[in-house]
């Protein structure tokens, strides 16, 4: 067992050493521009995908949604191997830009690309990249943070990344509405972005050592080890986050009851998750520096009441406008209270020379239940509608959240403690 | 590098490369305007009075980048490579028929383009006025009025969460003109094979009517597999046909029904054409091996017509194949998607 744990509080990083501990590094603002870039890139290509291959390219939508479940699939699979090689060669920087630059190249085969088995193989590439590089990217944010700001930081970078992955589609539409067979140029300006990212990265992100720093300065640095993942309070988060995320039904479904009942959701139909991006740029920086002073864990916790919030307004037999916009701000509330927080916690309750793979593991056990809680929910749907399968899975996760608090009480007062 | 040498470096690949990319932008909208606005030396009409003494004419939008590209166009049936007669509609699906007054009555979809993009399922009168409007839930797909005028039906994808994850959700609305509405095909009771059919993952799509403005036909899927299902509207019941068959399409005397059939056994979809003869139940399959995804309309009783995505990204050729299968398919109207036949 590995037992050795240091307080993280007492971390002291060339990053941030000289600088206010409130403040927000450098490093993570640059990237979080990176995100916003390379997300502006990716949702620019994704929301007009649908699109290109119906209306211009001429496949079926049967085929897309083979394709989509290949976006959702090589993601998850390959979090948990850049995790793994992010701690293992001790460079998170440069194994988070090989996963932005594979998806950048992706960008350029898209311009030749025109057969089902071309579109799909791009597509697989660019999640590969994005499955690659999420956790050595979340691990450079946490070893450029202090214990003080962690949350904030995470915060700053969620807000960036999701301002990118809503200006993506605005600007996509944008030049089909001037130009309504432009598929090519949106990928040349999609090309731009990602270009652009993938240079920021490389020239003014530092490649931060993580472990050979801290054997420098003296503390005691251990290879990467598989064992390491067996922290008892990783454990618990995965667990917690785990239970949490089986109940977390996709927005779409939320969407989908509020557009059965309210005429304005119908109407705004295919924009609500525009309205949830904005609610999650807006609380992202706010929510982090909460997380900051009432401990993460805690918020991770009570964010979910955000998400039960949400679903007691769309079981809500009320239609109108309000209970839309309310709704779809509690639920861009619970992402910015969580998700960043979640990479925050997992990189808190791993050993520092596995930080990448820690978040890597917590981020796959959510993305693995959401996808078996969706699917479940999907089912449930049918079998008692929509209303009553909604008012269950509330009632659940009314009980669930309690019952995780129970189990997040070691960590919450550990850090209480500290 | 300095930390100056880098910054200097990343702020000049930024102004190159966006810069460039938004003057790329520029020029390819100047370019595309250029050809696309209408000009008087166009023929253009207003979208009524598209049937004529003279016979029927084939309604249709044109994909032509240098003339009227996304406009509601029209051809005589009898002369489809006359010059096209432009309207100042935009539709990204569309279909027209006559009314028993007379009238031209044409359901127009349209991706109505903007930061907000949304979508909308319009009926439009005879002087292109719209009559009624309904929001949908994602892209545009399948459109029909019956021939009489008096039913309409559309179907769009569901594009749910965001505009990047259709999983093949579809939602198909059947109304009369003149504004009932009998709602989603999803609230049906769907029958197959005698069987009443509650799957988690039913989807209808492609209605098309008949004669009768009480009987219609749809596509149903559940489990990955399609039926040609025939819809009751009093009843609101849909009763399979026929396995493997989709976006059907019924001839103008009644007799027949064609439609796309999946003759693919591995994952990715092969559509082809097929022709039942609902007397006999005997299917007659096109020799047009290309993979064919649309709804057919009949052209007369002897010839079907479909689109066919063209070389460049968004343009397509309509073709038509006489409809007993004898002979091969020829090029229809060049430049053009979702033809419609006003009689």
């Amino acid at each position: 067992m590995y037992i050795s744990l240091p307080d993280r509080r007492a971390r002291k990083s060339p990053a941030s050493a000289g600088i206010p501990v409130t403040r927000v590094s450098s490093v993570v603002v640059t990237l979080g521009i990176v995100s916003m870039l390379t997300d502006i890139s990716s949702e620019s290509v994704a929301s007009i995908l649908p699109l290109y291959i119906t209306g211009a390219l001429g496949l079926s939508t049967i085929a897309y949604g083979f394709i989509d479940g290949i976006y959702q699939g090589v993601s998850a699979i390959v979090r948990i191997g850049g995790g793994w090689a992010s701690d293992r060669a001790d460079h998170p920087k440069w194994v988070a830009f090989f996963g932005y630059g594979i998806s950048a190249a992706a960008k350029i085969w898209l311009l030749f690309a025109s057969g089902f088995a071309a579109i799909a193989t791009v597509i697989a590439v660019d999640r590969l990249g994005k499955g690659v590089r999420t956790a050595p990217r979340d691990t450079l944010i946490t070893v450029s943070s202090d214990d003080t700001n962690l949350g904030r930081s995470f915060g700053v970078h969620r807000m960036l990344d999701t301002i990118g992955a809503a200006l993506g589609p605005l600007l996509a539409f944008v030049i089909l509405f001037f130009l309504p067979t432009g598929y090519h140029v949106i990928f040349i300006v999609s090309l731009a972005f990602a270009t652009v990212g993938v240079i920021l990265l490389g020239l003014l992100v530092p490649g931060r050592r993580p472990r050979r720093e801290r054997a420098v300065s003296g503390e005691a640095a251990r290879p990467f080890r598989w064992r390491a993942l067996a922290d008892p309070r990783l454990r618990r988060l995965a667990l917690a986050a785990g239970v949490f995320a089986v109940l977390t039904v996709g927005d779409g479904f939320i969407y989908l009851v509020l557009q059965a009942r309210s005429p304005f959701a119908a109407l705004w139909f295919p924009l609500l998750y525009v309205g949830t991006n904005v609610a999650f740029f807006i609380f992202a920086v706010p929510f982090g520096r909460l997380a900051d002073r009432i401990g993460r864990g805690k918020m991770f916790v009570f964010g979910h009441c955000g998400l039960l919030a949400a679903y007691a307004c769309a079981a809500l037999p009320l239609g109108g406008a309000a209970i839309t916009v309310v709704c779809l701000v509690l639920l861009g509330a619970f992402y910015a209270a969580t998700d960043g927080v979640l990479a925050a916690l997992a990189g808190e309750f791993t050993p520092k020379d596995s930080t990448a793979s820690g978040i890597a593991t917590a981020q796959t056990v959510v993305a693995l239940g959401r996808l078996i809680g969706s699917t479940g929910f999907g089912v449930l749907w049918f079998a008692v509608g929509s209303q009553i399968a909604i008012a269950i899975v509330a009632v659940a996760l009314a009980v669930a959240i309690p019952a995780v608090l129970v189990v997040m009480r070691p960590l919450i007062t550990e850090r209480q403690r500290a | 590098m300095s930390r100056r040498v880098r910054l200097t470096v990343v702020v000049l690949s930024a102004f190159v490369l966006l810069g460039g990319a938004g003057a790329y932008v520029a020029v390819s909208v100047a370019d595309f305007q250029a050809h696309t606005v209408l000009t008087s030396a166009q023929s253009t009409a207003p979208i009524g009075d598209a049937g004529s003494a003279d016979g029927a004419t084939i309604v249709f939008r044109s994909t032509d980048i240098a003339n009227g590209y996304g406009f509601v166009a029209r051809v005589p049936a009898a002369d489809p490579t006359a010059d096209r007669v432009l309207t100042g509609v935009q539709c990204d699906r569309v279909y027209a028929a006559t009314t028993t007054a007379g009238d031209t009555e044409t359901i127009c979809l349209r991706i109505d383009r903007g930061i907000l993009t949304t979508f909308s399922a319009n009926l439009l009168d005879d002087s292109g006025a719209t009559v009624r409007s309904w929001p949908l839930p994602g892209l545009p797909s399948r459109a029909r009025l019956s021939a009489d005028g008096e039913l309409v039906g559309f179907t769009a994808f569901v594009t749910g969460e965001s505009y990047g994850s259709i999983d093949f959700s579809t939602a198909t609305e059947i109304s009369t003109t003149d504004g009932t509405d009998f709602g989603n095909l999803e609230n049906f009771t769907l029958i197959i094979d005698g069987q009443p059919n509650t799957a988690v993952d039913r989807n209808f799509w492609g209605a098309t009517f008949t004669g009768d403005d009480n009987v219609f036909y749809a596509t149903a899927a559940t489990g990955g597999n399609t039926w040609l299902v025939r819809g009751d509207l009093a009843a609101r019941t849909l009763t399979s046909v026929r396995e493997t068959a989709e976006c059907p399409s019924v001839s103008p005397d009644g007799t027949r029904i064609a439609y796309k059939k999946n003759t693919s056994t591995g994952v990715i979809a092969h559509w082809s054409i097929a022709v039942l003869d609902i007397a006999t139940d005997k299917e007659t399959l096109m020799p047009d091996d290309r993979n064919i995804d649309d709804q057919v309309e009949w052209l007369d009783n002897d010839t079907l017509l479909y689109t066919m995505p063209g070389v460049d990204a968004g343009d397509s050729d309509v073709w038509a194949i006489p409809a007993d299968g004898t002979d091969a398919s020829v090029l229809f109207i060049p430049h053009a998607a979702s033809p419609s036949v006003v009689r």
